[in-house]
């Protein structure tokens, strides 16, 4: 009798399946979107990037009128403005880097990490503040800032990593230690130039992140990140999976086990200080995080964890920003708290079918 | 995987010794594996057996002494890549959580360098391979949803898709069930038969003695090294277990109805 009903019910939802396109083909369709998404965006920041060029600054004219049509069906006054595309463009670039960095992160046990080395590039911030305040060198923007904090993070990633290979403790105790270390640098040195200068920057944007801040520098910054990443982990996406998954066996089979450790942390290192501007030091790590948690729940497979991870994180980018635009909240906490909700949803529904699968 | 006389050993200890700090894990070991042979490496727990292996393998360099791999001095690097096919306990923790397919976990075997496209050879290789271990048909399915002894053999195959010569395994029967573990006892001899040379670290001395050719025991120093035949457990296991083995051994022939 039982068998009989849970037959019926394996065939009604084969039957239903038919009809609904493929997980695949799902999936295939998604990462289209998210593709094309990116080459849009990528696109605008170049023709923005160019636009003292004739060509080019018409162009970008276009690309803005195009935002004033999407307003105008949209009822929103978003799309019109430039400095508003840096800050989707940005965002759109984390929802790509951040889940595929933040795939061999989580699964190397690591998650913290991204939380440290924002709280790292915190402190680079401060460090820039004080070189662009003192030395006068450089221009006092946020693209200077940036530089300096991707510098120091990138520093921090090595330093790390230097540690935990020598720390005779366990694995997350250099973590703490870097953590609060660098997040308490980073304040002595922003209140000492506080004390000596006019700090044009409000530290907060970087604390909290904003949708608004988001300097040209760097968003430009951030697609140029964005490309070399996505470059550098597709073309080492085996070694890098390798040793996510089995660094003793990676090692015996000829894998540089420590090179790989390093670019991923360095990696990490860098997506951190791009996603920084937008959802800031405190909530970085949970685009690196959060995606990938929701996406592992569901996978059947790692690649397929790779590419929903992308697709939660996109969702979770778009989604937070059309809450944020919406009722005007900041963009970093409207973004996690949609990624933490599409992981729920994503546990909630496995929930289901583990028992589903257990009754067969 | 054809062994012929003359060539190099598989592995060579010279007198090595490790040690963690002040404490001493392996001390003046001595000891030959020819290619084709089944060790098993025998201890209590912490005596230095993982530490013996990962010296074998070229993980860990020796303080003192020699490690030679296939002739070559042990170090992990592109010269042996692909000759040595390993499973840590440690590998097989992760198994557990993250999610990887069957058949992704035994392709890692062919991955050589970065940016490299797997090919067609690439692929029947690790058909091959799923299908000698027999979990061809659980190939899509992701590793945390495998039994552990079906998880083993995903690690066994993964070497074997590598091509590799010499399979080294730790502990790798832990939380497998006694019929499996039988099972995959019998792939271990099967392979062995074919050529493949075997190191094994087992803390149950019934399936060393009935699998391999030849025994180590160590507890820090090596306390017995030769044929399997000759390998008086008792004796050997009071003399390096001290007190407490008498009482391991027991339990053991309790426990399982030695078959």
């Amino acid at each position: 009798m039982r068998q009989h009903v849970y037959e019926a019910a394996r065939d009604a939802a084969q039957k239903v399946r038919t009809y609904l396109p493929s997980r695949r083909r799902t999936e295939r369709a998604g990462l289209v979107v998210v593709g094309a998404l990116s080459v849009v965006v990528l696109v605008f920041l170049v023709l923005d990037f160019l636009r003292a060029y004739p060509p080019f600054g018409s162009l970008r004219e276009q690309f803005l009128v195009v935002g004033e049509w999407m307003d105008f069906y949209l009822g929103t006054r978003v799309f019109r403005y430039g400095f508003m595309w840096h800050s989707i463009a940005t965002g759109v670039l984390i929802g790509v880097v951040a889940p595929l960095v933040g795939v061999f992160v989580v699964h190397k046990e690591m998650a913290l990490i991204g939380e440290t080395l924002a709280h790292t590039a915190f402190a680079g911030v401060a460090v820039g503040l004080l070189l662009t305040g003192f030395v006068a060198v450089l221009p006092t923007t946020g693209g200077a800032l940036l530089l300096a904090a991707l510098v120091v993070s990138v520093l921090g990633a090595v330093g790390l990593q230097w540690l935990t290979e020598r720390a005779s403790t366990y694995g997350d105790v250099p973590i703490a230690v870097v953590l609060s270390g660098s997040f308490a640098v980073g304040t002595i040195l922003i209140s000492y130039g506080r004390d000596r200068m006019a700090v044009a920057i409000d530290i907060e944007d970087y604390l909290f992140g904003s949708a608004a801040v988001v300097p040209s520098e760097g968003a430009y910054m951030m697609a140029v990140l964005a490309v070399a990443v996505v470059a550098v982990v597709v073309h080492s996406y085996k070694p890098l999976l390798y040793v996510t998954f089995d660094e003793q066996a990676a090692r015996v089979a000829g894998f540089g086990v420590r090179r790989y450790n390093t670019l991923l942390i360095v990696l990490t290192a860098v997506v951190v200080v791009g996603a920084m501007q937008v959802l800031g030091v405190i909530l970085v790590a949970a685009m690196l995080v959060v995606p990938v948690a929701a996406a592992s729940q569901v996978s059947l497979s790692f690649r397929e964890t790779v590419y929903l991870s992308v697709l939660f994180g996109q969702v979770a980018v778009l989604g937070g920003y059309a809450f944020a635009v919406a009722w005007s909240l900041p963009p970093g906490g409207s973004i996690v708290v949609t990624a933490i909700a599409i992981y729920v949803v994503a546990i909630l529904v496995t929930d289901r079918s583990v028992t589903a699968l257990s009754a067969s | 995987m054809v062994t012929d006389e003359g060539r190099a050993p598989a592995v060579e200890l010279d007198s090595v010794s490790f040690s963690y700090g002040d404490t001493p894990a392996v001390r003046d070991a001595s000891l030959t594996l020819d290619c084709g042979d089944f060790l098993g490496l025998v201890g209590p727990n912490g005596s230095g057996k993982t530490t013996l292996l990962r010296i074998m393998l070229g993980l860990l360099e020796p303080d003192e002494g020699e490690a030679r791999l296939f002739g070559e001095r042990a170090v992990s690097n592109d010269e042996n890549a692909g000759r040595v096919g390993y499973v840590s306990q440690k590998s097989s923790d992760r198994g557990g959580t993250m999610p990887v397919t069957v058949r992704e976990t035994v392709t890692m075997g062919r991955f050589s360098e970065a940016g490299r496209r797997l090919s067609d050879d690439d692929r029947r290789a690790v058909a091959d391979a799923l299908e000698r271990v027999g979990i061809e048909d659980l190939a899509d399915r992701r590793l945390s949803a495998l039994s552990g002894g079906q998880r083993q053999r995903a690690y066994i195959a993964r070497a074997l898709a590598s091509e590799a010569d010499l399979l080294a395994l730790d502990e790798p029967a832990t939380g497998v069930d006694a019929e499996s573990r039988d099972a995959f006892y019998g792939l271990l001899d099967e392979l062995n038969d074919e050529g493949m040379t075997v190191v094994l670290i087992e803390h149950d001395i019934g399936v060393v003695t009935e699998h391999a050719d030849t025994v180590a025991c160590i507890n820090v120093d090596m306390y017995y090294h030769g044929e399997t035949e000759d390998f008086d457990a008792d004796e050997v296991l009071a003399e390096a277990y001290g007190e407490t083995a008498k009482m391991l051994h027991h339990d053991h022939s309790h426990g399982h109805s030695h078959g």
